[in-house]
């Protein structure tokens, strides 16, 4: 889909006969355009595209962390989770979105529960690798040392799993971030909504600038992410620069 | 609450009719195991695979549970204590090291003393007490991660880790086996220099029979089903195997491997010739092994040895006579 098929349906967001030559055209980037709106149409969209991915990431989180722990204690648990989360994980979004409506209705809400479902299985399978990938030979030493079990999750399992664990926050919200411009369908906000508007104008720039801005976002939170694994792993990069 | 000998330099271990069956299995792992170790020394448990060593082991410290007969430190039964206080107070050092990769060096030598509370100051100071005496870099290695360690040096911060609370007993699972042989050969040289120091109580387990003639004050060398075939000293078991079984498990040469036990220092010697020496016989520091200096006799050719001191002073001549008479005499009369 390209804005140029969508210039002649509907009516466009500038008023085109009044802007500069590029708008009046409705070029493919009107760069003064985007600098002063800016402000005023980008950063809210940002702001909340932010927010839901964070919350999104954050509540997924916590869920796939309680469910990999009991899973790691209780193995027959983890088939069906994994079965339940990969059940979520395959739902194609809009129509996930679609079918919360009628329960949660044109929201936020809606929005949340579907971008956390979709984090479940990437965070659930990586923090689970994590702590079963903990040597053996750690634990028996750990073990034998008289660490209490509580003890060993958090001064030993945990830390050793916190690469993985760091890889699958990384992948989750990565991922929640490009699926939460299609949130806007149902009224969510974030940078979709740009979009979505500037595709039902067929505004070029407006569309343009969306979807980069949603790709840098992606990017830039990927290396914060990178940054803060190697600031909470030190150790893990020790590892890697004497192998 | 704290016992006596949680505090104590070394503790007496006593295996009282130890017997082990694992779950599902008809065949016990160890059979009716007793046998005393005195507070401070080395036993070493040895024997074929499936002969229970690790088993035996793994019971003081209860990773393993008992089945029946009981296991005590110094009268009082491991059953009764609380399991963490127990492992706390006891060194485990295993092959693989098990070294926490995310920790420090000195973070993993201070884990016990942290989840005992002691004072930061007081584990900084105690790790680099330690590792002086492990033979390791007090200045520069407390920061470094195991990852940028040599395989010895992780067996070495291993030992220091186990020791950090001072424990009176430690238990030692094949320690050295998974390094070379001439890092192997440092480690236990180091270790009983290191043991000549601290005296703990130490329960060794391995499977190479000329580690255990070395590293043990005692033997126990265990059988098939977890039987024990015979404990006595090193010396004592290469003179006299209780069995066909010990007599195949020490080898052939159990012979030379009793002499290896000895410096020429340590035997009675043919008195030294008078000035009358021959000038081309081979001469032998007086602290060589018996059975270097019978060696050296055999590639020289050689039907006799002069045994000087650190001057060069003769002090006495070794012959193939006296060799014979010191493998005739019991362990007994050959210990000074």
């Amino acid at each position: 889909m390209n804005g140029g098929d969508l210039s002649a349906q509907g009516p466009v967001i500038p008023k085109f006969q009044e802007g500069s030559e590029c708008i009046r055209e409705n070029g493919q980037f009107c760069w003064g355009w985007f600098q002063s709106n800016f402000d005023s149409v980008f950063v809210p969209r940002i702001v909340e595209h932010i927010e839901l991915t964070v919350i999104a990431v954050g509540i997924g989180l916590v869920i796939a962390l309680v469910a990999a722990l009991f899973a790691y204690r209780y193995g027959w648990f983890d088939t069906p989770f994994t079965i339940f989360s990969g059940f979520l994980y395959t739902i194609p979004s809009l129509a996930l979105f679609q079918l919360l409506v009628p329960i949660t209705g044109l929201s936020w809400t809606s929005a949340e529960i579907a971008l956390v479902s979709y984090t479940l299985l990437i965070l659930f399978r990586n923090i689970l690798t994590g702590l079963r990938d903990v040597p053996d030979e750690v634990k028996e030493a750990a073990r034998g040392m008289g660490l209490t079990s509580g003890q060993m999750l958090t001064r030993v399992e945990l830390p050793l799993a916190m690469p993985a664990i760091m890889a699958g926050i990384r992948i989750a919200t990565v991922t929640t971030i490009s699926l939460t411009t299609v949130a806007a369908f149902i009224g969510a906000g974030g940078l979709g909504q740009p979009i979505f508007n500037a595709l039902q104008g067929g505004f070029k720039t407006q569309f343009v600038a969306s979807g980069v801005l949603a790709v840098l976002l992606a990017l830039v939170a990927d290396g914060a992410l990178v940054i803060l694994q190697r600031v909470l792993t030190p150790w893990a990069r020790a590892r890697v620069r004497t192998a | 609450m704290k016992a006596d000998w949680q505090h104590a330099d070394a503790a007496e271990i006593v295996f009282d009719h130890v017997t082990k069956t694992y779950h599902g299995r008809r065949e016990p792992a160890v059979n009716d195991l007793s046998l005393v170790i005195p507070a401070g020394e080395i036993c070493v448990l040895i024997g074929p695979s499936g002969g229970g060593k690790t088993t035996a082991m793994k019971m003081v410290n209860r990773l393993i549970s008992i089945t029946s007969g009981d296991i005590t430190i110094d009268g009082q039964s491991v059953k009764k204590f609380d399991l963490t206080e127990l492992r706390r107070s006891i060194g485990y050092v295993i092959q693989q090291v098990g070294l926490f990769p995310h920790m420090s060096v000195e973070g993993n030598i201070g884990t016990v003393p942290r989840l005992m509370g002691w004072p930061k100051q007081r584990i900084r100071e105690r790790v680099r007490e330690l590792l002086d005496l492990v033979g390791l870099d007090a200045e520069n290695d407390p920061k470094r991660f195991p990852s940028a360690l040599s395989g010895g040096q992780r067996q070495r911060v291993g030992l220091a880790r186990a020791m950090a609370a001072d424990p009176p007993l430690m238990l030692m699972d094949e320690p050295f086996g998974a390094i070379d042989p001439i890092t192997r050969e440092r480690l236990q040289d180091d270790f009983l220099r290191l043991h000549r120091e601290i005296r703990k109580t130490v329960i060794f387990v391995t499977h190479d029979i000329d580690e255990a003639i070395k590293m043990g004050d005692r033997i126990a060398i265990l059988r098939q089903g977890g039987i024990l075939a015979q404990y006595d000293t090193p010396e004592a078991i290469l003179a006299t195997p209780a069995d066909d079984f010990v007599a195949r498990f020490v080898g052939a040469d159990r012979g030379l491997k009793r002499l290896a036990l000895r410096r020429l220092s340590e035997i009675e010697l043919l008195e030294a010739p008078s000035e009358a020496v021959d000038r081309d016989a081979l001469s032998v520091p007086v602290d060589m092994t018996v059975r270097d200096a019978l060696s050296l006799m055999l590639t020289g050719g050689a039907s006799s040895l002069v045994v000087v001191d650190g001057r060069g002073e003769p002090v006495g001549l070794l012959t193939v006579d006296v060799l014979g008479r010191l493998l005739a005499s019991s362990p007994e009369e050959v210990r000074m």
